[in-house]
């Protein structure tokens, strides 16, 4: 028993011990924002390594879920005869919950993994120590633009998530199942509110960018500058991120859409 | 500059105490790094080495004592000073640490490109300069993972001049090399120092190489300078530390065991 409360309480002190030095780490980042107004190029490269590399996955993934959002809603929806509200069903699950949701999901175990591994690497092989010594401050020129490239990548990507699915809905619902594509459509433009739901979609995948961001490059620039170390700091990205996100939108949800 | 200024060290350590997860490492450690001259620190694996130029350029804090660089007391610089000074400095890391995504010219190239705003032109001059003091400018084009140790280490040591610094750390340069790549780097950090007139110090415990190339030595261990001098005063020194770590006799006052209970009495107890 209180071998149990010790382990507890050794937890306890670990976790907010660690959420501390996250918090400063992440002051630290946003110290090193500024810098990126006369370096945006390194923001873009950024841009392309966690956004752009991101999108096969995104794409793919999104078209499924958007088809299997048909198929399922129409099962369901043909029962009451409302099948003509399927392009509302699937576009409010997309545009609400499953594009931020489920990209910020892919863009853990996609980028954030790989934003951990790089940044973990460049300690192991002590590049960041070099940087430090050549006076260029690793925060800035390394941490700062891949966090800055991540908050931008996301809600773009969870945008062409919620859109590629929208698609795949309308693949299954109207194109096999023989939903009317009028009513598809125009039931969607009618029920979707700009500021209830795109826009509450957009803050969600803004925040979730930040938490996912914030956790990869933490992970690694906290990571034990070890081949173990490193490959425990990416397991920890993508669980802490999946735990993270997922808590957070309810949170969120429950804000939003009380 | 006056004369005095000229003459007065580079470095000067005082009352140093830094201790690391409950572990002493520097009990009150002084020392002086002359101007202008290659001054070796050695001392067995594990004695702080390392740390003590981690401490030297700041990314270490002391737990007490000061630590100063060019009249600067590292410790309680700010962020920005720091930088600055550290733009003077050169470090060369054990692993070279080059950045893996950049070729060999870009790797020169960063710092110059990093803290100045030269013309292209006059950069790529600068970078085969420096290249070329180290004998890679051949391999400009090459990505670190298409180096050998001894190539990794000289690019290294073309990025760490590349701004002309006063002074340049090496952390155990000759560790791991073949005998023509020590000797090449034994040669190049001699050569430097002098074509350069810059500071060095060097960490090894690769005594001969060292001896080779040091204007003075201090020797570390159990966290304190334990004897210090020229090459040829250490050589002839009776302390039976240094005649143990110059000669690497495998007892004496470093102990061949590490600490454990009697013998004997650990074989017959059975548990543990």
């Amino acid at each position: 028993m209180i071998g149990w409360i010790r382990y507890l309480g050794r937890s306890g002190l670990h976790f907010f011990e660690r959420l501390g030095r996250g918090s400063i780490f992440f002051f630290n980042v946003l110290m090193g924002l500024p810098f990126l107004f006369f370096r945006f190029r390194l923001v873009i490269q950024q841009l392309y390594v966690v956004g752009v590399l991101s999108l096969l996955i995104i794409i793919v993934s999104g078209l499924f879920v958007g088809m299997v959002l048909g198929l399922q809603g129409y099962n369901t929806l043909v029962d009451f005869g409302a099948e003509e509200s399927l392009g509302v069903m699937v576009a409010l699950s997309l545009v609400r919950e499953l594009g931020p949701v489920v990209s910020a999901l892919l863009f853990a175990g996609r980028a954030g993994s790989a934003l951990t591994a790089e940044i973990g690497l460049m300690k192991a092989t002590e590049q960041l120590s070099g940087m430090e010594m050549m006076a260029v401050d690793p925060m800035s020129r390394v941490v700062a633009p891949r966090f800055l490239a991540g908050v931008i990548s996301m809600p773009l990507l969870a945008a062409i998530f919620s859109a590629i699915g929208v698609m795949g809905g309308y693949f299954v619902g109207v194109g096999l199942l023989g939903v009317d594509t009028g009513a598809f459509w125009s039931q969607m433009q009618a029920k979707i509110s700009w500021s209830d739901d795109i826009l509450n979609g957009v803050i969600k995948s803004v925040v979730f960018g930040v938490v996912a961001t914030w956790i990869a490059v933490f992970e690694g620039y906290d990571a034990i500058p070890t081949s173990e170390g490193v490959s425990r700091a990416t397991t920890r990205t993508v669980v802490h991120t999946s735990l993270a996100i997922l808590g957070v939108d309810f949170v969120l949800t429950a804000l939003m859409f009380e | 500059m006056s004369n005095n200024n000229k003459e007065a060290p580079l470095i000067e350590i005082r009352n140093l105490h830094f201790s690391r997860s409950g572990r002493m490492i520097f009990d009150g450690v002084d020392l002086d790094i002359p101007r202008g001259k290659v001054t070796a620190i050695m001392g067995p694996s594990g004695t702080g080495k390392t740390t003590l130029l981690r401490l030297i350029g700041g990314q270490l804090k002391p737990a007490s004592g000061t630590i100063n660089v060019d009249r600067h007391n590292v410790p309680e610089l700010g962020h920005k000073e720091l930088y600055k000074l550290r733009k003077r400095m050169g470090m060369l890391f054990q692993s070279g640490a080059l950045l893996t995504d950049l070729s060999v010219f870009e790797n020169v190239a960063f710092p110059v490109r990093e803290h100045t705003k030269l013309p292209e032109s006059m950069i790529r001059s600068l970078v085969l300069m420096k290249l070329e003091a180290v004998g890679l400018r051949g391999a400009r084009d090459l990505m670190p993972s298409e180096l050998s140790g001894g190539m990794a280490r000289r690019v290294a040591l073309a990025r760490a001049i590349a701004l002309d610094p006063m002074m340049i750390m090496y952390d155990e340069p000759f560790t791991g090399q073949d005998p023509i790549s020590m000797g090449v780097l034994v040669q190049l950090i001699r050569l430097l120092n002098d074509a350069l007139n810059m500071t060095s110090i060097v960490v090894s415990h690769d005594v001969k190489e060292t001896m080779a190339i040091a204007d003075y030595i201090y020797v570390i261990s159990t966290g304190k300078v334990i004897a210090h001098g020229s090459p040829e005063e250490l050589n002839k020194s009776d302390s039976p530390w240094v005649k143990q770590f110059i000669h690497g006799m495998p007892d004496g006052p470093v102990p061949f065991h590490y600490p454990a209970k009697d013998y004997l009495e650990d074989l017959v107890s059975g548990t543990g």
